[in-house]
């Protein structure tokens, strides 16, 4: 079964944000990775406490790899914000691209000509 | 420029208070998010990726100086210091925080400026052609009635709630720079045989999951009846647009539906209807005076150099790269005069930016040599409209110090990319990395000016805010199982000879597809009749079939 972690944003300035241990976290790093399916719904419940005092958006579950790595790319730009190179005009990274981040993982989908 | 009256300037000041109750009603609770998310996207504030984002309008794609700071302070007080110029004239910051979002609608109220009809079910930002009051080739500027139907359009009641989004463009010239074809619904400012300057209008053309080329409604509407007809169109569309599905609401569908001549009969029954009634007819006086706003600046007269070329544009100005000269300059109406297009696409660069920095200099540019105005194009590049050719030295300069002198205006660099999965919440795949990448594959200026015309075009999903079915080389990113493919379509065009890209087979990885675009135009290069048989032309003449196999790594067949 895939491990699952719980993310939102948060309301006031969209920040992306990681659950953890009944609370938030700003960083992929820092945040819950559940191993019971269970226990991911029973965080997303908990969650909708901070949706209903207006302090989070948009929380939803997403997959992850044993090691914590998303499954999926967009999780993992996501985590560790965009990807563009462009030192000169965008300084965006974001907060999350300077926080440790685990590797992307090779890609089996590459089409070999 | 059009200058907001008492009652626009008191209609978006009050949008912007009505908003900033809104977001504190929102941040108390008073509001729900599903109550609330309706009322950002109608200011144009979108939850991203990452952030928020704020996209705003830049009506058929003019700015002024004191809009340029406007943005740059925007982008520095409130961002991370730039800007993003999209396919829809409209600008967009991505960082914005929720709270400071009605500060900066306030800040861009004091230039006449909004983000209102960004977003939503309704008529969205109408652009136009971006060398609009400039272009040699222009019969009449087509921003005096792109205003009015931005006015008409603007929280009109009965098309607030459409089945669906609704994007309009005008044109004025023969050449369409404006992608008009592509457009729910499009106006075309023409002559008819009595000499007379009217309208044709299109509707039906779109991009997204469904591409259709739009098809001709009308080909002569008089002046007077323009709005008449175009409330004609979205009457047809209120009542028949397929509400009962996101993916067939667009009116192109129902376009395809009815066919060209059911359209026609049903437009022709709604526009007897109004015009019987009266009640939409422009009055000349009001055409005159949204006119007077966009007068065309005092054009000095002004030498032409006999060492121009046979269409007017100069070969050769000491100071001036040639390069620049040969892609980045553009006929203009008055004697010696030109356009300038300023390329937001630096080698390596993310397509459509500009810092805070490079536009507060932009501003200061247009001040120093007298320019009003500074374009917005749907390529995302800015133009400048009027620039005396005697100034093209000093101005290339600046541009060349400021690093937005890049001669590379429709040559294979010049690419198109929506902000992809690296920002849009709806993206599958990355956009901006991809152009990055083709871009600097084809650094080499020599290598792309002998490869001549070719737009890539590059979008992150179906949606197709990339415009990739356009594009002479078209790059879709799909989701595979959580991993970015990237389909190649080939013979896209956005122009008046307007065509919807053919999917050349089975997608490519990201590390694959520059590679991919690369075996393309080196069997084009071999198939092409010379070099002015542009990239498109030779994929028209002869097919798919053989930039098939050189795409998948085979050698080009002997047959060709």
């Amino acid at each position: 079964m895939a491990r699952q972690m719980l993310t939102a944003n948060r309301l006031r300035d969209g920040a992306v944000l990681y659950w953890r241990g009944g609370g938030w976290v700003e960083t992929l790093a820092e945040g819950e990775v559940h191993a019971d399916p269970a226990a991911a719904d029973a965080a997303l419940a908990a969650a909708q406490s901070f949706v209903a005092r207006n302090e989070v958006v948009g929380t939803y579950l997403f997959d992850v790899q044993p090691d914590g790595t998303p499954v999926k790319e967009r999780e993992i730009i996501r985590a560790r914000g965009p990807s563009v190179r462009d030192p000169i005009l965008r300084k965006d990274g974001g907060k999350q691209a300077a926080a440790p981040v685990p590797p992307v993982p090779e890609d089996p989908y590459n089409v070999s000509i | 420029m059009y200058r907001y009256d008492e009652f626009d300037a008191r209609f978006v000041a009050e949008r912007v208070e009505q908003f900033r109750g809104q977001v504190a009603r929102r941040l108390t609770g008073e509001l729900t998010e599903d109550q609330f998310k309706p009322l950002r996207l109608m200011n144009g504030l979108y939850l991203q990726l990452h952030a928020y984002m704020l996209r705003v309008a830049v009506p058929y794609g003019t700015l002024s100086p004191k809009q340029l700071r406007m943005l740059a302070h925007v982008a520095r007080k409130y961002d991370k210091g730039y800007g993003h110029f999209t396919t829809r004239q409209n600008i967009q910051f991505n960082w914005p925080r929720l709270v400071d979002v009605p500060d900066i609608l306030a800040d861009l109220a004091t230039v006449e400026m909004h983000a209102i009809q960004t977003s939503g079910n309704c008529i969205r930002n109408v652009t136009a052609d971006h060398f609009a009051g400039a272009a040699a080739d222009e019969i009449e500027d087509p921003r005096p009635i792109a205003e009015i139907i931005r006015q008409w359009s603007s929280l009109h009641p009965e098309f607030s709630f459409l089945p669906r989004k609704f994007k309009i463009a005008v044109s004025g010239a023969a050449h369409d720079r404006a992608a008009l074809k592509f457009h729910d619904m499009a106006v075309e400012i023409v002559r008819n045989g009595a000499g007379e300057t009217g309208y044709r209008v299109y509707v039906g053309g779109g991009m997204g999951r469904t591409p259709y080329v739009g098809y001709v409604v009308s080909d002569f509407v008089a002046k007077p009846d323009i709005l008449s007809f175009l409330e004609a169109v979205m009457r047809v569309y209120n009542e028949q647009g397929r509400r009962d599905n996101l993916f067939k609401a667009r009116i192109k569908i129902l376009a395809n539906a009815l066919g060209a001549d059911e359209m026609r009969r049903q437009v022709a029954v709604e526009f007897e209807e109004i015009r019987t009634s009266g009640t939409l007819t422009v009055p000349a006086e009001e055409l005159a005076r949204i006119d007077a706003y966009f007068a065309p600046p005092e054009f000095e007269d002004l030498p032409d150099d006999p060492a121009d070329g046979a269409d007017g544009m100069p070969r050769d100005i000491p100071g001036v790269d040639p390069d620049f000269l040969a892609t980045n300059v553009h006929p203009h109406r008055a004697k010696g005069y030109c356009i300038v297009t300023i390329s937001l696409k630096p080698i390596g660069g993310v397509p459509g930016d500009a810092t805070a920095e490079q536009m507060d200099a932009l501003a200061d540019l247009m001040d120093e040599h007298g320019m009003a105005e500074i374009r917005v194009s749907h390529e995302q590049n800015l133009v400048l409209p009027h620039v005396r050719r005697k100034d093209l030295p000093a101005i290339h300069a600046r541009l060349t110090e400021l690093g937005l002198a890049t001669p590379n205006a429709g040559l294979i660099t010049d690419i198109i990319a929506c902000p992809g999965l690296d920002y849009c919440d709806l993206a599958n795949a990355r956009s901006i990395p991809i152009a990055q990448k083709i871009a600097e594959r084809f650094a080499d200026l020599d290598r792309q000016h002998h490869i001549g015309e070719l737009k890539i075009k590059i979008s992150g999903c179906i949606n197709a805010c990339g415009h990739h079915h356009a594009g002479h080389i078209g790059i879709l990113g799909v989701d595979k199982k959580g991993v970015e493919f990237y389909q190649l379509q080939l013979g896209g065009s956005g122009a008046e000879d307007a065509s919807i890209g053919e999917i050349l087979g089975p997608g490519f990885g990201k590390d694959e597809i520059a590679d991919a675009v690369e075996r393309v135009v080196e069997a084009y290069l071999t198939l092409r009749q010379g070099p002015d048989e542009r990239f498109l032309d030779t994929y028209r003449r002869v097919g798919i079939v053989p930039f098939k196999n050189v795409a998948y790594g085979q050698d080009l067949h002997a047959a060709y």
